[in-house]
């Protein structure tokens, strides 16, 4: 643990951290901002798997495992998602969501 | 010193989500994961520290550059949506934000350990390989082949054709 510094903190943190992506995932329109701003959602996360098992129980290593876990897909799903965005763009020329309406009709 | 790094994760996050360059936003994104793996180390947990460095500080930051530097992003201002589109989810965020850490603060249960224990790399890696109970070499197995899976995929996906316009009409 940190040296005093409370679970509650780190979590009011994580919190923080975890709602400005929402704001930043409501409001951007280009697609690699959004998928950015999911990046600092997933970040949060991981945040708070990791100080709740070094603050509740040090011992057993299921938070860190579980984070681990959490980076690996992430680094996957980044990759897909910006394979799909750059096949995107070759196909529309543009990677702003309102003017992507190819499967909306 | 974590005070610190919790401003630092704070500002760059806002700059980040708010920054109307999306280049400048990759930038302030790259220093949050940075401020973030210096957390990991204040926890004593080099190696999540050294992963966060190098999976997302190195190779998805890597990614999202390459990504801004294709799609001819870099010095265009993006589309900026009006302030009244704004105010909805600046609402949102900040009355569920305000909710969650209200039900932080007000949860009594939680009871702190105190030991100081020292995790190391190696007790790590026997975790994540034992096929006793409570070990992880199936999950670990799973993810394995998820990111060749991806791989194939991200590979597939970039080298289709093009579709042709004129099948559609």
């Amino acid at each position: 643990m940190i040296e005093g510094v409370s679970l509650i903190e780190i979590m009011s943190l994580t919190t923080i951290l975890f709602f400005i992506g929402i704001y930043g995932f409501l409001t951007r329109t280009n697609l690699i901002a959004m998928l950015m701003s999911l990046e600092l959602m997933v970040n949060a996360e991981a945040i708070n798997f990791v100080a709740i098992n070094k603050y509740l129980s040090p011992n057993i290593l299921q938070g860190q495992i579980f984070s681990l876990f959490i980076i690996a897909l992430a680094a996957a799903e980044t990759a897909l998602a910006l394979a799909i965005i750059l096949h995107l763009y070759r196909l529309t020329v543009t990677v702003d969501v309102k003017e992507v309406e190819e499967l909306k009709y | 010193m974590f005070y610190i790094l919790s401003a630092i994760i704070i500002i760059f996050a806002i700059l980040s989500v708010t920054s109307n360059k999306l280049y400048r936003a990759t930038m302030y994104l790259l220093f949050v994961l940075v401020a973030v793996s210096g957390l990991y180390f204040m926890m004593e947990y080099d190696f999540m520290g050294a992963v966060q460095l190098s999976v997302y500080a190195g190779g998805i930051m890597v990614l999202f550059i390459y990504a801004v530097m294709m799609t001819d992003n870099i010095g265009k201002p993006m589309r900026n949506i009006s302030w009244k589109r704004k105010i909805l989810p600046f609402i949102i965020a900040i009355g569920t934000a305000g909710l969650a850490i209200y039900a932080i603060f007000s949860y009594q249960g939680i009871s702190q350990t105190h030991e100081a224990t020292v995790t190391n790399v190696e007790q790590v890696g026997e975790k994540l390989l034992s096929y006793k109970a409570g070990g992880y070499v199936l999950p670990f197995e799973v993810i394995s082949i998820l990111l060749l899976a991806v791989m194939i995929a991200a590979i597939v996906i970039a080298k289709a054709k093009k579709l042709v316009n004129s099948e559609k009409n």
